[in-house]
């Protein structure tokens, strides 16, 4: 089952550095603020933090007790507090207030600010205007890069979808620049460098301006991985929209992995406690399974068992050597792997109970039908059925967002704004970011959208919507589909345990625009011929290739790809490109701003009740 | 080669002294040097004299003149002096001219005459005058000591960070002291005056009387004092005649000599080394030149003209209107070879190395002797360090020849000290010339460093010398010849006789992008000259945006800044122009800035929504965006307003605005928000419960739940919910309730438009079977089976399966035959199936 890489395959980087840099970085601030201290977190924070500097560590460095940052005053009792939060200005009104109680009280305490990637100018006027700058001390904690496993480096920056998608706010990709700079120190440069999107031209340019600023340090290194690839998210949502069916993805889906890690609730762990499991390479059993399609898992898994109970099973007739032998050594990883078998077969049953229902069925289905554009009637008439029944604003919501992309806006349905006001306002921002596209007449949609539109190119809008324009024009995405063959022509059953093409992801319905295109440009070094498909995307402004000359990267370097997702990338990408590497015999490495799957685009999206 | 020692002097056992010529003078002076005011810098700088310096008369012709020259007496600088008559001139470690005015005032000149800045010693020196003055030199920079007309003395250890001292009060002080000096000891600065037989030293504390160890009784005035050149040892010249050497703590006599000459000196100084064997004062008459040491004979020279004496390191400079000399002790390693009948290795290997060159055997004997003796090794380190002593180039290469031969018969020789001495000597020669005027010695230029040196090349403006030296010595870029362009091109912006773009294009050229090399410090300094066109010109190459911004603010260029920082893409320096910008501009003329700039834009709009909430509206409004403005008001219908009549008004303002942007879906939307929220208002108060913030749906789910159906079909009739989703919410509402009744009576009340269906689902998602199989049978020909399969009626679905000839349904039932119990329906499907096969 669980495919194996060909021989052939390049070794990854140990980006377990990453981490030691991290958290090296932390203990030497922390241990700038000598003594007994009280350390404040932002909840945002605390799952990534935890993968770098566990409790007992920050135990060492003398932090006494751990607060989470809320609208809450602070019990602490301390002399020295520490917050550790992202750069926002919410965070720094709650510091605010903190410290000007204190100054009420008469209280004179010690105050460390601990910013986590960076600080933003923003935040230390907002420091200023409530008058506290000069009682605490600002620090900035460099840690963008959280290695949630072998192959995938998170920033863990959720907000950075809203934040440039939606509202334009460009701050955060310095980080990204920084991001990649501290890569490129660390693992040598990028021989070959491609990109799709304005902000992964932004993102590339002021990493490069950095590395010109810098040059030196890792001139006369020799790359170790040979190419690098970015993209921009509003590239492709549609697959991001799609109901993910390979094991990882739906896992994600239906639990949401946080921080590579996982709650599973009682219904799994078949007890009465919910348990927090870590989803990486390391756990064998889910290594094998989490990239294949959901159909196959539970297949897999009884197998599993069989094989496990076999192993128990050779126990009997042993002798008393053996028998030790067998508790010492095997015991263990049998029963470790025995936990994690009964986990993901929990798993699986919890996802079946939920997801095998008609209704996921017909889900799957109309978007298949919505991806291959035929029986559009249909379709629209289950999203009409779907909001009737208000089953979950969100889900109404991803399907409307996909039959408009898919459908080049042709969507014949009518949204109402009774999920409650707050909507109208999520409207104007999915329209805004592009994941709602232009209608046609006679709707009660396009009444909205035609003056959506029109404020588009009114003046009074501002040029920012004009930055905006280029992705509320049409999405061409059937167009895009037919140039790159996205939808598989299959002649009988799609096999899904012998995968074919990337498009298994998705039931074998649609090969992933994305990854479909790294797959081009790869296998072309270079946009060459891709012109098309490129004008169709919007974005032939921003697709670029640079390659260095020198030609010092190593055949096994060239097979190594660090594909940057700006914005997000979802489970079944990245299941999708690993197969693609097996093929092919690359090993491809993930930078994602984070982890996202099509609730979370919604969720970013809408306008909730603060 | 006996002629060498020919201008050694010995004094007293051990130590000789010698005197050489540096440069022959071509400064063609008018005036004698003691009718000017005459300053010189250590290590070779350069020397100020200002002409007619005590002259009242205001006469144009007879205004001092201030000139300035190089060692060699190259003019570098002159102009006419028209500020206040000067007390005293000094030249700063950085090379710069501190002119000590009457009235107290500094003012501080350039190498080249350049007035850079002026500050004042106090303001108490403004009644009482400057008597005297002092420039000298600390650990910490330049220093000035002033001694006022009431004979205080005031003192400032930096000029750099100015901070004046005043000194306390010598008692009974009531004239000049005879002679002064400033001391610098443990960091700090003091002053040690003469006053008649007494001796004091001022601190910062207090004043307090010392006396000399083992003075010479008689002593009833001390005419000059002298300190060392590292503060160590300190002189004293009496009235008798008589000197007394010691250090400057005054704790301990060195030594002492009397010349029985009672005229007062014209200077003294004292002339050692690093590791001095025999330290010695040079003492100056007008014709006379006496050099003291621990013996009882002084060497003694004839000045034929007035001379002036500059005290260095590791010796002593004499220069005159004709010539300029150098005295200094004889180094160690020159000692040790040149000495005549000097059986020192490195004179033997010296000598071998001539018998060499002669092609005599008499080579191979000496070598031998030196290699004898094992002492090759420091042979050849002699002869290199002899060599760096040497200030004939000649010389110099005859000993490093002799180094390199002596090299040759030797394993492991590392080969640095001999490499850097070459090099070393190149460089030295080269600033050494003539032209250049900057003759300093070996010990000097280690004492100086390489880096300080090029800093002093680039202050005369010998670029060209300054880049050949860092190519030559192979400095790294940044600290070389990056850093020697950019001090060029900072003096390039500075002549103003070029035109902008003359000059903007010239630094480029030369500079193009040599790492290191920052054009915002440049344009910094074109915009100090004034060239603010220049300045902006000298950005424009400027690769990293963030160096260009400051300025530009500082410029008052903020659109440009902005632009340039958008470039950039760091938001936090947008940010930094943004408020700048909005400090500067009106409110109205920065909106119409933002509104050229989106990025700008949403970049501010990010932090009026966290922070200045007014201020986003405003944005907005100038903007003319009712979209957003709609937006806005409906956000804070919910999130800034708790009174419902407050909600309301925001409500009716978004709408406005909606129907001003012309989205009339919008508009509507809104209104529809408005009718609820006051009709769910109207139900709290009829019905009591909750109401408020309910979406449509849950309002109506709500009422049915609460039993109010009639209400309830007026509010969807009032709000035109559509009849499926009236009907989806009406069942599920109802199913909750287990209102079976309601339910069938409903079901009844017309024809479904969702299909009967949903309605067995629900009874079978509240587990009742029976009610579930009422629906059933209503269930359309299309959803049958799975309606009888929902209520587990196999036999029935296989029927009707059977009956429409599905495939697909037939599967479907198929695979929910079970066991034994279904055992025969499974046969019925598939005969069935046979049977449809065989048609």
């Amino acid at each position: 089952m669980a495919f194996p890489h060909r021989p052939d395959a390049p070794e990854l980087p140990d980006f377990s550095m990453l981490k030691r840099l991290a958290r090296d970085q932390l203990i030497y601030l922390l241990e700038q603020l000598p003594g007994k201290k009280d350390l404040f977190i932002e909840a945002d924070l605390m799952s990534p933090l935890d993968r770098i500097a566990n409790v007992s560590i920050l135990k060492q460095h003398e932090v006494d007790k751990l607060y989470k940052v809320e609208n809450k005053p602070a019990l602490s009792s301390s002399e020295q507090l520490c917050f550790l939060v992202r750069p926002r200005i919410k965070n720094m009104r709650y510091i605010a207030s903190l410290v000007n109680a204190d100054k009420l009280a008469g209280r004179t305490r010690k105050y460390k600010v601990i910013f986590s990637p960076q600080k933003f100018y923003a935040c230390e006027m907002v420091l200023e205007e409530e008058g506290i700058y000069g009682d605490v001390s600002c620090d900035e904690w460099a840690f963008s890069l959280l290695p949630l496993d072998v192959d995938l480096l998170s920033m863990e920056l959720p907000e950075f979808f809203r934040d440039y998608f939606l509202e334009g706010d460009q701050r955060w990709i310095n980080t990204v620049a920084q991001a990649l700079h501290l890569l490129s120190t660390l693992y040598g440069p990028f021989p070959n460098c491609y990109g799709i999107g304005r902000c992964a031209k932004m993102a590339y340019e002021l990493w490069r301006n950095l590395e010109e600023e810098e040059d030196g340090e890792t001139k006369g290194r020799r790359p170790e991985i040979g190419h690098i690839f970015l993209l921009d998210r509003d590239v492709d949502f549609v697959t991001a929209l799609c109901s993910q069916v390979v094991y990882e993805g739906l896992v994600d889906d239906t639990f949401r992995i946080k921080c590579g890690s996982v709650d599973f609730g009682p219904e799994v762990t078949s007890s009465d406690k919910s348990l927090k499991v870590l989803l990486n390479a390391e756990d064998k059993v889910f290594n094998e399974i989490r990239n294949e399609h959901f159909s196959n898992v539970f297949g897999f898994l009884s197998q599993k068992a069989r094989n496990l109970q076999a192993q128990y099973d050779r126990r009997r007739g042993m002798d008393i050597k053996q028998m030790k032998n067998f508790v010492s050594q095997e015991l263990k990883g049998l029963k470790q792997e025995h936990r994690l078998l009964s986990l993901h077969i929990g798993a699986c049953e919890s996802i079946m109970k939920k997801k095998t229902k008609q209704d996921f069925q017909e889900l799957i289905k109309t978007e298949h039908a919505l991806l291959e554009g035929f029986n559009i009637r249909e379709s629209t008439s289950y999203i009409e059925e779907h909001i009737d029944q208000q089953v979950s604003p969100i889900e109404s919501l991803r399907l409307m967002c996909l039959l408009s992309i898919t459908e080049n806006g042709d969507a014949r349905c009518s949204l109402d704004t009774h999920y409650g006001p707050e909507h109208l306002l999520t409207f104007s921002n999915l329209r805004r970011a592009g994941l709602l596209t232009e209608q046609a007449p006679g709707d009660t949609l396009t009444a909205v959208e035609s003056k959506v539109s029109k404020l588009v190119t009114d003046k009074a809008a501002g040029k920012i919507t004009d930055a905006f324009s280029s992705l509320a024009k049409r999405s061409n995405f059937r167009a895009i589909s037919k140039k790159l063959n996205l939808i598989p022509r299959v002649d009988g059953e799609y096999d899904l345990k012998v995968p074919r093409d990337m498009a298994y992801v998705f039931s074998g319905a649609y090969v992933p625009l994305s990854c479909r295109i790294i797959e081009q440009v790869l296998e072309r070094r270079s946009w060459q011929g891709l012109d098309e498909v490129v004008r169709l995307l919007n974005c032939s402004d921003f697709a670029f290739t640079d390659m260095t000359k020198e030609d010092k990267a190593s055949s096994e370097s060239l097979r190594l790809i660090l594909v940057v997702f700006l914005g997000g990338c979802t489970f079944s990408e990245i299941s999708a490109l690993r197969f693609l590497g097996r093929e092919k015999g690359y090993r491809f490495i993930f930078l994602t701003t984070a982890v996202t799957n099509s609730a979370r685009l919604m969720e970013a999206m809408s306008e909730v009740k603060a | 080669m006996d002629c060498y020692t020919a201008n050694w002097n010995p004094l007293g056992d051990s130590a000789f002294y010698r005197k050489y010529e540096l440069y022959s003078m071509d400064w063609d002076l008018k005036e004698e040097l003691r009718d000017c005011l005459v300053a010189a810098a250590p290590y070779g700088g350069p020397i100020a004299l200002l002409r007619n310096p005590w002259r009242k008369e205001k006469a144009a012709s007879v205004r001092p003149v201030l000139d300035i020259y190089s060692a060699s007496g190259m003019p570098l600088a002159s102009l006419l002096w028209k500020s206040g008559p000067v007390v005293s001139l000094g030249w700063s470690a950085e090379e710069e001219l501190l002119c000590v005015q009457e009235d107290g005032a500094v003012l501080v000149y350039g190498l080249h005459g350049d007035f850079r800045r002026h500050f004042s010693m106090g303001n108490e020196v403004l009644q009482n005058r400057v008597l005297d003055a002092r420039i000298f030199h600390t650990e910490f920079g330049s220093g000035v000591a002033i001694l006022t007309g009431a004979h205080r003395f005031t003192l400032s250890a930096n000029v750099g960070d100015l901070k004046l001292r005043r000194m306390p009060e010598v008692p009974g002080l009531q004239s000049a002291p005879s002679c002064w000096t400033a001391l610098c000891q443990d960091r700090v600065a003091h002053i040690l005056l003469a006053v008649g037989p007494d001796l004091y030293l001022l601190d910062h504390a207090a004043c307090s009387a010392v006396t000399p160890p083992g003075l010479a009784p008689g002593v009833s005035s001390f005419l000059q004092m002298a300190v060392s050149f590292t503060y160590r040892h300190l002189a004293l010249f009496t009235d008798t005649g008589y000197i007394w050497m010691g250090t400057a703590s005054l704790k301990e006599k060195l030594c002492e000599f009397n010349c029985n000459i009672r005229a007062p000196p014209k200077q003294m100084v004292w002339c050692s080394r690093p590791r001095s064997k025999e330290r010695a004062v040079v003492v100056a008459w007008e014709r006379r030149l006496m050099v003291v040491g621990d013996a009882s004979e002084s060497i003694q020279f004839v000045l034929d003209e007035d001379s002036y004496l500059v005290p260095e390191l590791d010796g002593v400079r004499i220069f005159s209107r004709s010539t300029h000399e150098f005295l200094h002790e004889v180094p160690a390693a020159s000692e040790e070879i040149f000495k005549i009948a000097s059986m020192a290795p490195g004179a033997l290997l010296l000598e071998a190395q001539k018998e060499y060159e002669k092609e005599s055997q008499k080579a191979d004997e000496y070598l031998r002797e030196i290699q004898e003796l094992g002492q090759l090794t420091q042979a050849v380190q002699q002869c290199i360090e002899a060599a760096g002593h040497e200030h004939q180039p000649d010389m110099q290469k005859s000993l490093l020849r002799a180094a390199s031969f002596g090299k040759c018969f030797l394993d492991r020789f590392p080969p640095n000290s001999f490499v850097h001495m070459c090099q070393d000597l190149r460089v030295l020669n080269a600033v050494r010339d003539y032209h250049i005027g900057i003759p300093l010695t070996y010990s000097q230029y280690k004492q100086l460093t390489i880096q300080v040196l090029l800093d002093r090349l680039v202050l005369r403006r010998l670029y060209p010398l300054a880049i050949q030296i860092c190519e030559y010595l192979r400095l790294p870029e940044v600290q070389g010849v990056s850093r020697i362009l950019a001090h060029w091109a900072c003096y390039k912006v500075q002549q103003k006789d070029v035109s902008d773009e003359d000059v903007a294009r010239a630094i480029n050229q030369k500079l193009g992008d040599t790492p290191g090399v920052s054009y915002s410090d440049i344009a910094a300094r074109a915009y100090g000259c004034g060239r603010t066109e220049l300045a902006i010109k000298l950005l424009e190459y400027e690769p990293r945006s963030g160096e260009q911004v400051p300025l530009l603010l500082k410029m008052k260029r903020s659109k440009l800044a902005l632009s340039k920082a958008i470039e950039s893409g760091d938001t936090d320096l947008v940010f930094t122009v943004l408020l700048h910008l909005k400090n500067e501009l009106n409110r109205g003329d920065f909106f119409m800035t933002l509104r050229n700039q989106p990025m700008a834009l949403s970049l501010y709009r990010q932090f009026c929504k966290h922070q200045e909430l007014e201020t986003l509206k405003d944005l907005y409004n100038q903007d003319d965006n009712h979209q957003e403005l709609g937006s806005f008001h409906i956000r804070a219908s919910y999130a800034a307003e708790e009174r419902i009549e407050g909600r309301v008004a925001a409500l009716q303002t978004a709408a406005d605005a909606f129907y001003k942007a012309k989205n009339e879906f919008a508009a509507k939307a809104t209104e529809d928000q408005m009718r609820l929220l006051r009709l769910q208002r109207r139900l709290e108060d009829e019905l009591g419960g909750q109401f408020l913030d309910l979406s449509l749906h849950d309002t109506v789910t709500t009422l049915i739940l609460g039993g109010h159906n009639k209400r309830a079909e007026q509010l969807a009739r009032d709000f035109r919910v559509p009849d499926k989703r009236l009907w989806w919410l009406k069942l599920t509402a109802l199913a909750d309730l287990e209102d079976w009744e309601e339910l069938e009576k409903f079901s009844k009340s017309k024809k479904s438009p969702i299909g009967y269906l949903p309605f067995v689902e629900i009874c079978m998602k509240q587990h009742n079977k029976y009610e579930a199989k009422k629906y059933a049978s209503r269930v359309g020909p299309e959803q049958k089976v799975k309606a009888l399969l929902l209520v587990g009626d196999v036999a029935q679905a296989a029927d009707v399966a059977i009956e429409h000839r599905n495939e697909a349904e037939l599967s479907l039932v198929l695979s929910h035959c079970t066991g034994a119990t279904d055992g025969a329906t499974a046969d019925k499907i598939q005969r069935a199936r046979a049977q449809a096969q065989k048609k």
